[in-house]
């Protein structure tokens, strides 16, 4: 009999092929999945070719999905999708996701099965550690570690300790995955998870849909965490039934494994949250925050541009118009997420309450296209980080938010909950 | 290796996107990234930093997006070396994948002021700084860092047990 592991170290162990592995020891494991997107790809693409190594480990293991600059917003990005896509098609590359067919890759990985419970997954972007959710191993890495992911189907790893999160009771009507996650980096920090793995369980996390899960597994990385992760259960292969393409590998947590800290959180006390500027950590109930007034509100992203976030923005704007002082932008996920949307009428509310909706796009969240801000400009947005400069101009300001508080912020032009317009 | 240069001096929780700005990500040559080094947090960085100089930061140094154009930019600027009190785990991987030197090693910051004297022993762990007559002790790369540093970077160790040159 092994020794008691947590679900991280059991599904590193199996990637090793070995019984057990701890906390702190370095392993060299199998991948599942290797993902890069347009902005780390070309990087990843430059270092794979210098090494001369020729034919990637497995072209069906691979995903290159082009969402951060696309659609094309200036030349020297369009001279990049096009090295993505030339090294797709050279190496026939699986999943291989470009405008028309894309999502951002957080959203599409899942939604088109290419990862699941028990996987281990690396990705040239920090916020691949959203596929926890699906009780995987997934952590963000650069792109050298993704061009040698790529080139041997492994991944060199320090196993990391498990923080607990238990979070007891049930949220609040408004309170989703967004307003936790928020809440707990604030109660943390940014580095309160540094290099370790964050284990989200409790009532409030049985009871959460897949995309509250995805939101809170994908801000692990913002408080440092190596990996964020969630036992699957019955939500989780109800999600990934019909979508997950290989044998779903189920693994929990032993009741006597180590973990380094529990962290014991009274879901039902939260209250909608928004983090201020400059860090993810600044999170603060959004009622305390009515004077601020906002020029933008973006809703979408990897964070929370799924079905179930614009259903939560769509019930508050329905009916409603945004205020005049503001400019809304909504960016489905993906390609299924928009059209799921417009099967259920929500991009009918978003227009008639006069936002903007755009095709699948990372664009404003990291100040890349579709939103920048000007010098002094504030923006409301359910993306993930607030940093100085992100969405634009280094004196502009970003405040991190979950759907319901963006749309209705959206509605009064300052930051509100949604009691204030329901 | 032994390097000695001018300090320049960070606080804590410094994030990829001051250290290279996203709307600069359109490409990946490293003396256009250097060109926007630290540029929304320090705009004067670029003008000021002179080949060899060192980077003190406090605790979580490169923290946020995984942007290996990060440590890119700061070796393309010139800088020899980064002591922090802590690195984010992905800043920490992509610099010595790319061979730009770091060190771990607590207090140095606060006790470090801009323009300082200070030199760096990789191999000891060594930081002193001139200027005040103090000296630290970093903390060891474990083994396996040391390795990849030895192999010449990630993609080298790579090559190597593939069986290429």
């Amino acid at each position: 009999m092994p020794r008691p592991m947590t679900i991280t170290e059991k599904i590193l162990a199996r990637a090793c092929r070995r019984e057990e592995v701890s906390a702190g020891e370095f392993v060299s494991a199998r991948l599942d999945l290797a993902l890069a997107n347009d902005i780390t790809a070309p990087l990843a693409i430059e270092e794979f070719e210098a090494a001369g190594i020729g034919k990637v480990w497995d072209p069906d293991r691979i995903a290159l999905v082009c969402d951060h600059f696309v659609p094309n917003k200036d030349i020297k990005s369009a001279q990049q999708a096009l090295r993505v896509r030339r090294c797709a098609e050279r190496h026939g590359i699986g999943g291989f996701f470009d405008v028309g067919r894309m999502g951002i890759e957080h959203v599409i990985l899942p939604e088109k099965g290419l990862v699941g419970p028990g996987d281990v997954v690396i990705g040239a972007d920090s916020h691949t550690c959203t596929y926890g959710a699906l009780g995987a191993f997934a952590t963000g890495v650069g792109s050298t570690d993704l061009a040698a992911g790529m080139a041997t189907g492994e991944v060199w790893l320090r196993v990391p300790e498990t923080m607990r999160f238990q979070y007891h009771g049930l949220p609040g009507r408004f309170v989703t995955g967004k307003d936790l996650v928020l809440y707990t980096i604030g109660r943390i920090g940014v580095d309160g998870a540094l290099y370790r793995a964050m284990e989200f369980t409790g009532e409030a996390i049985a009871a959460m849909p897949m995309s509250g899960r995805f939101t809170m597994c994908n801000m692990a990385i913002e408080a440092g965490a190596k990996n964020g992760i969630v036992e699957p259960d019955e939500v989780t292969m109800e999600y990934v039934h019909d979508r997950f393409r290989r044998e779903p590998v189920l693994f929990s947590s032993d009741r006597e494994a180590d973990c380094v800290e529990t962290v014991e959180i009274d879901a039902a006390a939260v209250e909608p949250q928004v983090a201020r500027p400059h860090l993810p950590s600044n999170a603060v109930p959004a009622k305390e925050l009515g004077n601020i007034e906002v020029d933008q509100v973006v809703i979408g992203s990897c964070t929370n541009g799924r079905l179930d976030d614009l259903r939560m923005a769509a019930e508050v704007l329905e009916g409603r118009k945004v205020s005049p002082r503001v400019r809304a932008i909504v960016i489905p996920g993906s390609q299924e997420v928009y059209r799921q949307a417009m099967a259920e009428g929500l991009l009918d509310v978003f227009v008639e309450a006069e936002a903007a909706v755009s095709t699948p796009t990372c664009g404003p969240c990291l100040g890349g296209h579709m939103g920048i801000l000007a010098a002094g400009e504030r923006c409301v947005s359910t993306t993930n980080r607030n940093f100085v400069g992100r969405m634009g101009h280094p004196e502009s300001e970003v405040y991190l938010a979950g759907p319901y508080v963006a749309a209705a912020t959206a509605v009064t032009g300052h930051v509100s909950v949604p009691e204030e317009v329901l | 290796m032994v390097f000695k240069g001018r300090a320049h001096k960070f606080g804590r929780d410094v994030d990829t996107d001051v250290i290279i700005p996203a709307r600069y990500l359109n490409t990946t040559d490293a003396q256009e990234l250097a060109a926007h080094c630290m540029e929304d947090i320090d705009p004067g960085f670029v003008k000021r930093v002179q080949p060899g100089d060192i980077i003190v930061a406090g605790e979580n140094f490169g923290c946020g997006s995984s942007r290996e154009q990060a440590p890119v930019a700061i070796k393309g600027a010139g800088v020899a070396c980064v002591v922090a009190a802590s690195f984010a785990r992905i800043f920490y991987r992509n610099a010595i994948n790319i061979g730009l030197p770091i060190l771990v090693c607590a207090g140095v910051a606060a006790e470090t002021g801009n323009g300082d004297v200070i030199e760096v022993n990789l191999d000891e762990g060594l930081v002193r700084n001139e200027t005040r007559d103090k000296s630290y002790q970093a903390d060891r790369f474990p083994e396996f860092m040391q390795e990849l540093v030895a192999a010449g970077g990630l993609m080298n160790h790579v090559k190597q047990r593939m069986g290429l040159k």
